[in-house]
């Protein structure tokens, strides 16, 4: 299986990220670069709300392929991950038999098992789909770190070999390697296993220059000046030590709310006021509008 | 090539990073597909393969850049030193321009305080080539460096950074913006100051880079790598730490109790079941015909414990009785009750300050400062602690009750009463010993914890959050 590289080089994967409005930096876009070069899944963890899902979705739809999700949860299974057989089809199936041997038809076991296990009767579920699609497909396997340490197990013949173990089929090998991107909140440490098969890529929260672009990508209609408040502010609040700091979705959610009141420019006061969508604790309001309005003692 | 990288994940897992073999093949195969002249991709592509988790990220970085700071021209960098020397030459007329500007002359020739004119002028304008070669100029001027001087890395940081004062400089930058604008709000004065000190953090990282470059010029690559090496963060050891680290400790401490509550949320409902069930086997054995075929078991009910903390806040340990208060009260869903008293030669309880509060650093700061708990001098002493502990409170501690007792145990040669901790363990469920020296240290001078661990159903060594994270994960 000789894969077709889909990007020609790195700085081409970012203008491509650009084009739909994903603004990735110089490491975000090396890694996807050799992400598909290697062939290899890549794992990504950051904070909440920092464009993990975003990234894997805008790589698909910069490449034009087509993006099947899989939202892990606890208490993931095979039959919700990879495959299952459609019992009840099966059951018709054999009834219909029944039926045809009243008609006197003969009936030989080993047909009637032959057929109900067959791909006919086999209903593909994410990971099955990716392997099989013949298109270019992009995989995502959203918050991993959802699943039992044991169901992650499952993920790792797909990640590793792109191929799925069906007991009555065989061995489902992938037409072409798909691209996949794992995201991962980090509430629980992920297994060695899993790792080692992934290119790894931590994103963070952007420096003040790319925040500033994505504000400007993002939310159409805002002006230059109140973009660079806006995340001037951000950047502050970041520097606290809050529960929960501000994440990027936040913050466009902060700008638009912003645009949508008609502002053009932020003073203390509009800021307290609207610091709710920004944080999302109550500790964390208060102190962070203790620190805005009190300047630090010089 | 392979000899290079070689070299460099051996530096990589000398620094503490767990490198797997297979990752090792995939950053070979990722190095040739990727410019190497390009220094930055040539470190993602590696980091990629070779950094699986966030906390590694830093030592990863300080090793890459001590490792190939010196073997650029081993990778082929020739293009880029070409260019570098074409941005140098821009660099020089800017500069010498710059320079003109304050006064007429070269960069050697320039006056202490023209230099920090030229500082002041280059952070206004957050000119980062002119911050670079200022930061040069000002180790070659200020750090002192002599080639084999046995003194680190941070001695001639400290020695250039101290001649920069910066923090004046910051209060400058702010006086003059305010200038400016002719007076700030309070709000654009934080923005203002943020902003000024993301600069001046870039300059101090800029002269801490060119320090490490010289050093590595001075001792080699290998002799760096190891005394550049910084703990992770769960390793840094409590009692030792520097106020960066316990601000990188504090930001750690939130999400690893976040974590270890769900991974204990998960074992207590995936846990094995509950014992036996004796009489609903046999009564499910009637149909298999009286054979107990079907053993069936009781509903786990796994009691929560409830935690007494009694924790020694005297200056040597009072980082580590902070740490592990916040860790306690960050598990607390995981406890029936949390209830907590801190001594230094006084007891007082302070289980009120936690109450009802959300923020629970502001918590642990007031127990810092409000809790009563000197009694004569103010120098530990276990033995009047502990006794003052059992007269008021001993009576409470019950069968569900699990004492954690925090310290070093260095009592001043005061009496130890090590019979209260036994009274206590006829009482309570358990009783630990958690202390944040080394365990070669226990039992030197007047420490005498293993007086009290006699009576202990267990004691630990706990110098760093991994090893409290894992005390607790037992715990509960």
């Amino acid at each position: 299986m000789a894969p077709t590289p889909r990007f020609g080089s790195v700085p081409e994967v970012r203008e491509g990220l650009r084009t739909v409005d994903y603004l990735a930096d110089e490491g975000i876009a090396g890694v996807v670069y050799l992400a598909d070069r290697l062939g290899k899944p890549v794992l990504i963890e950051g904070p909440a709300g920092t464009g993990k899902t975003e990234l894997g979705k805008s790589v698909a739809s910069m490449t034009g392929s087509r993006l099947i999700r899989l939202q892990c949860y606890e208490g993931l299974d095979e039959s919700k991950a990879l495959y299952e057989w459609n019992y009840k089809k099966q059951l018709l199936r054999i009834q219909a038999q029944r039926v045809a041997e009243e008609d006197g038809a003969a009936a030989n076991w080993h047909d009637i098992e032959e057929d109900i296990f067959s791909e006919e009767f086999l209903l593909t579920r994410p990971l099955l789909e990716a392997i099989r699609a013949d298109e270019p497909v992009v995989l995502l396997v959203d918050e991993v770190d959802r699943v039992e340490v044991e169901t992650e197990a499952l993920l790792l013949e797909v990640l590793s070999d792109y191929q799925v173990s069906i007991p009555e089929l065989g061995t489902v090998s992938a037409h072409q390697i798909p691209l996949v991107f794992l995201t991962s909140n980090n509430t629980r440490e992920l297994s060695e296993a899993l790792k080692r098969r992934c290119l790894y890529l931590h994103i963070d929260y952007p420096d003040l220059e790319r925040e500033k672009e994505i504000v400007l990508a993002r939310v159409p209609g805002i002006s230059e000046h109140l973009a660079d408040q806006i995340v001037r502010i951000v950047r502050s609040l970041r520097t606290l030590e809050l529960k929960k700091h501000p994440s990027i979705s936040e913050t466009l959610d902060w700008a638009r709310t912003l645009l949508l009141l008609g502002l053009e420019g932020i003073d203390a006061d509009q800021a307290k006021a609207t610091l709710h969508i920004l944080l999302k604790y109550q500790s964390d309001i208060a102190k962070a509008t203790k620190e805005l309005t009190v300047a630090e003692p010089a | 090539m392979i000899d290079l990288l070689a070299g460099f994940i051996q530096q990589l897992r000398a620094a503490g990073l767990p490198v797997s073999l297979t990752e090792n093949l995939d950053a070979m195969e990722a190095v040739r597909h990727i410019p190497l002249e390009d220094r930055e991709a040539f470190k993602y592509a590696l980091a990629a393969t070779l950094v699986k988790s966030n906390a590694h990220w830093k030592a990863f970085e300080t090793v890459f850049e001590v490792y190939f700071s010196l073997r650029g021209s081993d990778l082929s960098q020739g293009s880029e030193e070409g260019d570098g020397q074409g941005d140098m030459d821009e660099l020089l007329e800017r500069l010498s321009s710059e320079v003109a500007a304050v006064h007429g002359g070269a960069m050697e020739a320039l006056t202490p305080e023209q230099l920090a004119e030229m500082l002041y002028r280059a952070l206004q304008h957050a000119d980062e080539a002119i911050l670079r070669a200022l930061a040069r100029q000002a180790v070659t001027r200020f750090a002192g460096m002599e080639p084999g001087r046995p003194v680190g890395g941070t001695y001639y940081l400290y020695r250039t950074l101290r001649n920069l004062d910066l923090d004046a400089v910051l209060e400058r930058l702010m006086a003059g913006a305010r200038d400016q604008a002719d007076g700030l709000t309070p709000l654009e004065e934080r923005l203002v100051r943020d902003e000024y000190e993301a600069r001046i953090d870039g300059l101090r990282k800029e002269v801490e880079a060119e320090i490490r470059r010289r050093l590595v010029m001075d001792r080699g690559v290998e002799a760096m790598a190891k005394t550049l090496r910084k703990p992770l963060p769960e390793e840094i050891e409590f009692m030792h730490a520097s106020k960066d680290e316990l601000a990188a400790l504090r930001r750690t401490i939130y999400p690893l109790t976040r974590r270890l509550a769900v991974r204990l949320a998960r074992k207590r409902r995936h846990g094995r079941k509950g014992p036996l069930d004796f009489r609903n086997t046999v009564r499910h054995s009637l149909s298999y015909g009286g054979v107990p075929a079907e053993p069936k078991f009781r509903y786990p009910r796994p009691a929560k414990p409830e935690i007494v903390v009694i924790a020694d806040i005297s200056g040597s340990v009072a980082a580590f009785a902070r740490f592990t208060l916040q860790f306690v009260y960050a598990m607390n869903a995981q406890f029936s009750r949390v209830r907590s008293f801190v001594f230094i030669d006084g007891i007082d309880e302070v289980t009120r300050f936690f109450e009802g509060v959300e923020d629970i650093s502001e918590a642990v700061h007031r127990v810092n400062t409000e809790a009563d708990v000197v009694w004569v001098d103010g120098h530990s002493d276990y033995g009047h602690a502990l006794e003052t502990f059992w007269e008021r409170w001993g009576r409470e501690i019950t069968s569900k009750t699990s004492v954690m007792l925090l310290g070093d145990a260095r009592n001043n040669y005061h009496a130890a009463q090590a019979w209260i901790v036994g009274e206590i363990q006829k009482r309570a469920r358990h009783v630990y010993w958690l202390n944040p020296e080394p365990r070669s240290y226990w039992d030197t001078g007047d420490s005498i914890v293993s007086e009290y661990a006699v009576h202990c159903d267990g004691a630990f060594e706990c110098r760093n959050l991994k090893q409290l994270e894992r005390f607790v994960e037992t715990l509960a």
